[in-house]
């Protein structure tokens, strides 16, 4: 790891990683003084630093690589990437699965405050999306900017820089909620100091994405890069604007959001909504447009809808955020924007599912035989199915149905089980034996047992919350002849508990699922590598190995 | 035409800039126009703000994440006017940084819970919530009666929250932590409290405890007072709606 | 605020219409630019066969 750095990258690190121990201990060091919370995360960060820090130094002394690095892609971040992703998905979804069981089974909080479902929910939704997708994010988007632009990242520092400050930024997010510490925005609940910093880690991706781009020797950007790009680019404009807020003291992590009441709403969901949207659907797709085509050995269908469906993606998907505050005290022009431009989303929306779909035409076959095509195809399947529900839900008298009950829960998790993590496990199948120039993975067997349990846990996730969701609403309006609601609130509640169960159930295949691939991909690491290099990249056939 | 596409396409600076363009529009032309909503919607003269005691209870609902499962919108659907009360109006969250709309009602919704239950029964629900609702699913919050409500800064909060908008005078400043234990002491000298923050101000024994003033009597304070702030909802019908 | 709230939400009502109409127009027009196929054609095609290593 060290190895690769050069002299004056390692002295760079040393000198970041001694700053950022200092800051940590300033930070413990004034939050103490006020028995904040902080202090806890004034330790985290020095000692993240510190043990940082004793990895550069142990290195420091190895030789310096070599001019012949340069012939060769950086790829040394994107494989712990991949090894970090794997292991929040399988943190992330284990908090799934338990904070599940907690509204099936209240008292399993053991009468503690950190194990409440208010506090451990954020460590699940944080975990899932911000640990497993943006490290899977971070890790596929540098080897697909070095493949498609044909140059080696610029530097061996700053790649490493991004990868372990986010997961630093990640680390203070799901700590911080344990201890109380959060702002309340879905989805932005860590507190301005982690939010200024990754603020600092989010200028840094983008800027070493553009000195890559610069380095191309491809005239052409490949549209994979277009994706990520605008991933990159529109999630530091949302978090930027949605996290603008005051804090108490710098002693401390409370702050107070600089946005209030109807406003606040709006700019909260206008991110909600467009975190959905560039967070997990156009870096996700960045990932499609790369790893599908190259696994299936076949360019993608048409090259020109995915241009349309990138811009039409890009502005229609900034609209749509009103559409999660229907019937509320928004103004109703905004409501119905948010409605019309959600039903417009639709279109290049399903021009990217079919363009997905189209490129596998013809090639049926493979997906049959290879898990790893059809983890991607289940995802473009699971893509187009939650973009239509989407667009559906956003119209004003079905949203009054499903607003607020397990409708919205099912259909977030129909997108982030069935299109997010599948593409990203297709992903990551096709990629690690790339990376770790692997003939294949270690057990294409277990690589098949992962996508039955993935798609039998959507599955029963999914529908355990539409009919819970249904249900819920459906209980909600019900009059009875004198004029006067049928059922009680209580009565909702009593009956949802049969899904909670199928729902923790769904989960726990999922989480399965997880755990067999996080086992296949050590495993395949951990072969030792072929004593004659595999031809590089480009044989995509020969990986394709059938199920045994 | 074509160059402008060919360089769109070469060029990725431009390719950022045009993501930009493209994607900052529909946020603006939503978000610009609410920042004049005040012209439009309801106003309240007479609303008044949380005092420090409300406003730590609320923190606490903010820091163990009540707003998950609870939401504190009620919409313009017969239902939810027929279970919790009047429509919310813009106004009423006008002082809320954050709002706390919730988008979830795994527990039901509670924009006017306050006043709905006695405090004794709010004590009762929160340190063991199916000791008086037998299937509920809510956490158990035992330890919010036990832990001292931390009030030293308290002043610096309600100046935080002066600096994003919500109209704290000085006194109202300088007096937060003072007032924070006053208004859950009602043997003691409640007058300031009172003069500063409006007769309205429930001054009560919220969690039954005279030694301390407990985390549970800053949240069951808050709940208390929620939908009381402003009588907009009450008014005939509010202008401009 | 000087600017007020109806010509804010007359703008947003009516920018918006043209600006996505002229939005969606070039990018259409990019797409679908003959003299764009080739390229585009291309371009997809060519990471099939990448090789491992960085063009020097």
């Amino acid at each position: 790891m060290i190895s690769g750095l050069t002299l004056s990258e390692r002295q760079a690190a040393i000198a970041i990683l001694i700053l950022g121990t200092m800051i940590g201990i300033v930070m413990a060091a004034a939050a103490a003084m006020r028995a904040d919370a902080m202090e806890i995360h004034g330790y985290i960060v020095a000692l993240y630093s510190l043990g940082l820090l004793a990895v550069v130094l142990r290195g420091y002394f190895a030789p310096e690589p070599d001019d012949t690095r340069l012939a060769s892609y950086y790829d040394d971040p994107s494989k712990a990437g991949i090894i970090l992703s794997m292991a929040w998905a399988v943190f992330g979804m284990f908090m799934g699965v338990w904070v599940a069981l907690l509204l099936a089974f209240p008292d399993m909080t053991f009468d503690t405050a950190w194990a409440s479902f208010g506090r451990m929910r954020p460590v699940h939704t944080t975990g899932v999306i911000f640990g497993f997708g943006g490290n899977a994010l971070i890790a596929t988007s540098y080897h697909v900017m070095q493949r498609t632009s044909r140059a080696r990242m610029p530097g061996q520092f700053s790649p490493w820089f991004v990868l372990l400050g986010y997961n630093l930024f990640c680390i203070l997010a799901v700590s911080g909620y344990f201890m109380g510490i959060t702002q309340s925005k879905e989805y932005a609940e860590p507190e301005w100091y982690a939010d200024i910093w990754l603020v600092v880690v989010w200028v840094t991706y983008l800027v070493l994405y553009l000195r890559t781009l610069a380095r191309r020797k491809e005239p052409h950007i490949y549209v994979a890069n277009w994706y990520y790009l605008a991933f990159i680019l529109v999630v530091a404009i949302l978090h930027i604007v949605n996290n603008l807020a005051v804090p108490v003291s710098f002693a401390g992590a409370k702050s107070y959001s600089a946005f209030s009441g109807v406003q606040d709403a709006m700019t909260q969901w206008w991110y909600g909504h467009n975190a959905v949207a560039f967070f997990l659907t156009a870096g996700f797709l960045g990932m499609m447009y790369y790893y599908l085509p190259k696994r299936a050995g076949r360019p993608i269908y048409s090259y020109r809808m995915s241009i349309i469906g990138f811009w039409g993606i890009t502005f229609f998907y900034m609209w749509a955020g009103s559409h999660h505050l229907h019937y509320t005290a928004l103004p109703q022009w905004v409501q119905t924007l948010g409605m019309t431009f959600s039903l417009m989303l639709l279109i290049p929306s399903w021009i990217a599912a079919a363009n997905a779909l189209l490129t596998l035409n013809g090639a049926w076959d493979k997906v049959r035989d290879d898990a790893t095509l059809r983890f991607m195809m289940m995802a473009a399947v699971f893509y187009g199915l939650s973009t239509f529900e989407g667009s559906f839900m956003a119209i004003r008298p079905v949203n009054s149905l499903s607003h607020y009950t397990d409708w919205t829960i099912g259909h977030v998790h129909s997108g982030a089980l069935g299109w997010v993590a599948m593409i990203t496990f297709g992903s990551i199948y096709a990629l690690v034996p790339w990376l770790w120039k692997r003939e294949r993975m270690h057990s294409p067997a277990l690589v098949e047992v992962h996508f039955w349990l993935a798609l039998a846990g959507t599955l029963i996730y999914v529908f355990a919350m539409w009919n819970s969701g249904v249900l819920q609403g459906l209980m909600w309006r019900t009059y009875n002849d004198s004029g006067t609601l049928t059922y009680s609130f209580l009565d909702t509640v009593v009956a949802m508990h049969p899904y909670y169960i199928a729902r923790a159930i769904g989960g726990l295949f999922f989480l399965t699922g997880a755990v067999v691939g996080s086992y296949n991909i050590w495993m395949t690491i951990r072969q030792p590598a072929p004593t004659v290099a595999p031809p590089g990249d480009e044989p995509v056939l020969a990986h394709l190995e059938p199920a045994e | 035409m074509f160059g402008i596409h060919y360089r769109l396409e070469r060029k990725s600076i431009t390719l950022v800039l045009a993501i930009m363009v493209v994607a900052s529009i529909g946020g603006l032309i939503e978000i610009a126009p609410l920042f004049t909503i005040d012209e439009t919607v309801e106003t309240d003269p007479n609303m008044r703000v949380y005092t420090p005691l409300e406003l730590a209870g609320r923190n606490i609902y903010i820091r163990e994440g009540c707003y998950a499962c609870h939401s504190q919108m009620i919409r313009t659907l017969q239902d939810d006017v027929d279970r919790y009360g009047h429509y919310s109006l813009a106004v009423e969250s006008k002082y809320d940084h954050p709002m706390l709309w919730g988008s979830k009602r795994t527990g039901p919704d509670l924009a006017r819970v306050g006043g709905k239950y006695s405090d004794a029964w709010q004590v009762a629900h929160l340190t063991n919530p199916r000791s008086v609702v037998p299937q509920s699913v809510m956490p158990k919050y035992r330890w919010l009666n036990t832990t001292e409500l931390q009030t030293t800064y308290l002043g610096e909060h309600l100046k935080a929250q002066r600096d994003v908008g919500v109209p704290y005078t000085d006194a109202m400043i300088a007096n937060a932590p003072a007032d924070a234990v006053a208004q859950a002491s009602p043997d003691g000298d409640t007058q300031g409290l009172v003069k500063r923050y409006g007769p309205a101000t429930q001054v009560r024994l919220f969690d039954g405890d005279k030694r301390t003033v407990s985390e549970m009597d800053a949240l069951v304070a808050y709940l208390q007072v929620l939908g009381k702030l402003s009588k907009a909802a009450q008014a005939p019908e509010p202008a401009g709606k | 605020m000087d600017i007020a709230h109806s010509t804010l939400v007359g703008f947003s009502k009516s920018f918006g219409l043209v600006y996505l109409l002229a939005m969606a127009a070039v990018a259409l027009a990019y797409a679908l630019w003959p003299r764009n196929r080739d390229r585009f054609d291309k371009a997809a095609r060519d990471i099939i066969e990448d090789e491992d290593k960085p063009w020097l």
